[in-house]
């Protein structure tokens, strides 16, 4: 099967910042393929070159088989785009919005069918401005499909929502999923990555740092746990050195008074790290652990996490 | 496949209309653009209007005298006993007091820095010389201009026209074409097949419906409200207007063209519109500014698009008569249009 996008030695710079330096990207047709990474990795530099919007310094973008330069209006119709942060036009309605939209596209779903796509139809005749951030973004999305396009762009779909907002969300991307549309999501979510995404690239300073299926990635760092303890006020006296000579424990990192442990074997390295703490004579206050996850895969391969990085 | 159900406009159609109902449904947009003008009009129509000459109020002691003062139409004469005389005319009750003198003359008491007071003085000793048998050397005739098209309000409804017809090109550009670059709607816009410059075009398509009600609101309201006449070529008027308002909108698509705020944009608009509203002749004749900058005066497209409203409205004058006017607003219109062209920032 052919690529539906093709991204070669991408760069582009402003001024002194390199935002994307030599990307090299391939998504599959039919496949929904997350770009994850922190704000300022250049996720959304890159989805807007691919878009058109933005001219890269060098490097070639082929989608669908054709390039901005010589087949534009032809890209631009079968093109689904969302982009971060638009505001739509707060005094039209709904409709308005949408059968703007449509007029733009030969051909597509008629507004009122891509407003029943996103679940919207009872706001049909509601003005924009009144609408939830929820339901602004299902707009935006209702937008995006409205020229019926073989390739969806959603540039942070849920960032800003409150948690029912992105469940709901993600319920519609996965439709989309299922009427086999080739998707290109950029996130700094990584549960959304991993419930959504049949392939992630972990984006960092402009560069892809580690590409695959989320479950690769992530038996990729070799962990398979991570233990997150902390002590209250007693941090100080802790020596981390000891928890490192714990059986199956990868590697400890100290951050704001709690402490996590990258392990591969859960049910040998809790009961050693018990241990140690009464032998340091540390009282526990807390204790968590879940399995690992592509937050995780981003820690370890960057030494940071994903929300301060 | 293309679908034609009867929802599928052009996109033309539907920026046009998209623009034309987000201008609808904005209030204070309404009001400055059509009731604004209207509430200037009348107000400055009422203050300036043409009252009929006022008739004096004078004060006479003896019966006789103000039997020979009343003669004169233009004076309203009491006959007062002296001390109450004395007293209106202190008080500005009655601009003079005719007093008989010695040896049948008369003596008017009067304030001469007043010039009620002087044309009192003037009236009351015609009617007294005429009553006491004088005959004017010379006949002659009164003939007075109230006609419409020399009163103020005939002055005003053009230049309140042109300063609507820039107003509304201006701000209706500058704001709608800033606010949609601040919330990345220009982008999304971009991001779809939608050719750019369809963009621009919706602007100069709904311009053109909202001028057909804001001319029509303002000439109508001249027109019934005060008699303003429409002297000219009501064709040539229409061109005048699509004119002067597209050339305004190219002026705004320029002040527009890189803004990213509306708070940059307003200072820009209001920099420019501002000496305009005084020097280009909206409220008084811009004749009145020194020789030396009347030929700047001229070349702004204000000025030009009131003179040539009130050449056509009020002297009826031909399209060759104003062709100057036309080609200042032709210059402007391609002028800022290829520059702001060449600036525009679409993101």
């Amino acid at each position: 099967m052919a690529a539906a996008l093709e991204v070669r030695n991408l760069r582009k710079a402003y001024k002194d910042v390199i935002a994307v330096d030599g990307l090299q990207l391939e998504v599959q047709s039919g496949e929904c393929f997350g770009l994850l990474g922190p704000n300022g990795a250049g996720k959304t530099t890159t989805i807007e070159i691919c878009e058109g919007l933005i001219q890269a310094d060098s490097g070639s973008v082929e989608m669908l088989g054709m390039r901005w330069q010589t087949d534009a209006s032809e890209l631009r119709q079968r093109l689904g785009i969302q982009l971060q942060d638009t505001q739509l036009s707060e005094k039209l309605t709904v409709f308005e919005t949408v059968r703007l939209f449509r007029s733009f596209y030969h051909s597509g779903p008629s507004p009122a069918e891509a407003i029943a796509l996103v679940q919207l139809q009872e706001k049909q005749k509601a003005r924009v401005g009144t609408l939830s951030g929820g339901q602004k973004q299902r707009l935006a999305m209702a937008c995006a499909l409205v020229g019926d396009p073989d390739f969806l762009f959603l540039d942070e779909p849920t960032t800003g929502l409150d948690p029912q907002a992105r469940r709901q969300l993600w319920e519609l991307i996965e439709e989309f999923k299922l009427a086999g549309r080739t998707i290109l999501l950029t996130t700094h979510y990584m549960d959304e990555a991993e419930r959504l995404c049949d392939r992630v690239a972990i984006m960092d300073h402009g560069k892809i740092i580690a590409l695959g299926t989320p479950r690769q990635l992530i038996a990729s760092i070799g962990v398979e746990h991570v233990v997150e303890f902390s002590i209250g006020r007693e941090s100080a006296a802790l020596t981390l050195s000891a928890l490192r000579e714990i059986d199956g424990v990868r590697e400890v990192t100290a951050q704001n008074g709690s402490v996590q442990l990258q392990v591969t074997e859960l049910h040998r390295a809790v009961p050693a790290l018990l241990a140690e703490l009464n032998r340091q004579g540390l009282p526990l206050t807390e204790l968590r652990t879940h399995s690992a996850s592509l937050e995780d895969v981003f820690v370890t391969l960057t030494g940071r996490r994903l929300r301060d990085a | 496949m293309p679908d034609k159900t009867r929802w599928v406009y052009g996109p033309l159609a539907q920026m046009t209309l998209v623009r034309f109902l987000e201008f609808t449904r904005e209030p204070e947009a309404l009001f400055w653009v059509f009731i604004f003008p209207i509430l200037l009009a009348a107000g400055l129509g009422i203050a300036f209007r043409n009252r009929p000459a006022d008739v004096l109020k004078i004060a006479a002691l003896t019966p006789q005298l103000a039997q020979a003062l009343r003669q004169e139409k233009l004076l309203d004469v009491t006959q007062l006993p002296r001390a109450a005389a004395e007293d209106a005319l202190r008080t500005g009750k009655v601009a003079l007091l005719a007093v008989p003198g010695p040896a049948g003359s008369v003596v008017y008491k009067y304030d001469d820095t007043n010039p009620e007071g002087r044309s009192a003085r003037m009236l009351a000793d015609r009617a007294v010389q005429r009553a006491a048998g004088r005959i004017d050397p010379v006949a002659s005739a009164d003939q007075w201009l109230r006609e419409p098209g020399s009163r103020y309000i005939d002055f005003l409804i053009p230049g309140l026209l042109g300063m609507n017809l820039m107003g509304s090109a201006i701000w209706g550009m500058g704001f709608a074409i800033v606010d949609a670059r601040r919330r990345k709607l220009m982008k999304r816009l971009v991001a779809t097949p939608m050719p750019r410059h369809y963009f621009l075009l919706s602007f100069v398509f709904s311009r053109l419906l909202m001028l057909v009600v804001e001319v029509g609101v303002v000439l109508g309201f001249g027109s019934l409200a005060f008699g303003v006449p429409l002297r000219g070529s009501i064709a040539n008027l229409a061109l005048l207007c699509v004119l002067a308002s597209m050339s305004f909108g190219a002026l705004g698509l320029l002040l527009a063209s890189r803004a990213r705020t509306i708070e940059a944009v307003s200072g820009l608009m209001n920099s420019v519109m501002m000496p305009m509203w005084i020097v280009s002749g909206v409220f008084f004749s811009a004749q009145r500014f020194p020789d030396f900058v009347q030929p700047i005066i001229k070349a702004l497209p204000l000025t030009a698009a009131i003179d040539g409203l009130r050449m056509n409205m009020l002297q009826g004058a031909s399209l060759g008569q104003v062709a100057p006017q036309l080609g200042v607003l032709g210059v402007w219109l391609v002028v800022c249009f290829s520059l702001a062209l060449k600036l525009f920032r679409w993101r």
